[in-house]
């Protein structure tokens, strides 16, 4: 019984395991994009951080900012 | 049952250095990889003048492509189409390079697709780029 107990938690963590390594990921592919991105395109890391902010106007962000409040919140 | 818990949690320390391994960290450090980013960085200062005349602009997909070959000067213009191609060559080995370095081929396609957002992002203002609704001037 014990046995038994200890071979189920073996496959179960196996699985487990196998799961998260099939997993694509993409907050590091996100980084890694941008690291690259930053020395193919000669861009200072500082300047990099203040990139994002300045989004350009009209972008879904700042138009859907408060009518659809209530439905990003849903959707996340 | 003592040796039942104990054996579990020995398991259980076991797989947890599997999953700090698993952690995602992308491996870019290979000589392939420096070489194409070496070889991408050289072009993109002959590249950089299409992106601001908006000659060149920056795919959906990860690419680069020409947008309006108008905007550049007639004797330039056989040469834009080689720059183009050997860009996306390059930019097609990349993907493929970080995914096999990575032992996950099969991630290719999704690291295309983070890096198609990354260059949308990081683009320099008045550079196009392709949106659901076409070519849009950042």
């Amino acid at each position: 019984m014990k046995r038994n107990a200890v071979v189920l938690l073996l496959v179960g963590l196996l699985a487990a395991c196998v799961t998260i390594n099939i997993y694509f990921p993409a907050a590091a592919a996100q980084e890694v994009a941008d690291e690259i991105i930053n020395e193919v395109w000669q861009i200072k890391e500082d300047e990099a951080a203040k990139k994002p902010e300045e989004k350009e106007p009209g972008s879904k962000d700042t138009e859907s900012k408060g009518s659809a409040e209530t439905d990003t919140a849903e959707s996340k | 049952m003592k040796s039942f818990l104990m054996r579990s949690l020995m398991m259980l320390v076991l797989f947890s250095t599997h999953f700090v391994y698993a952690a995602p960290n992308l491996e870019i450090n290979t000589p392939a990889i420096n070489a194409l980013k070496h070889s991408m960085q050289t072009r993109h200062n002959q590249l950089a003048p299409h992106y601001n005349s908006g000659a060149v602009g920056l795919t959906n997909n990860g690419m680069v492509a020409v947008r309006d070959a108008k905007a550049v000067p007639l004797k330039d213009r056989q040469g834009i189409n080689g720059l183009v191609a050997a860009e996306n060559a390059d930019r097609s080995k990349l993907y493929k390079e970080i995914a096999v370095a990575n032992s996950h081929p099969e991630w290719e396609a999704g690291i295309r697709d983070s890096f198609a957002g990354r260059w949308i992002d990081k683009a320099q203002s008045g550079w196009y780029f392709q949106s659901a609704s076409g070519w849009t001037k950042k």
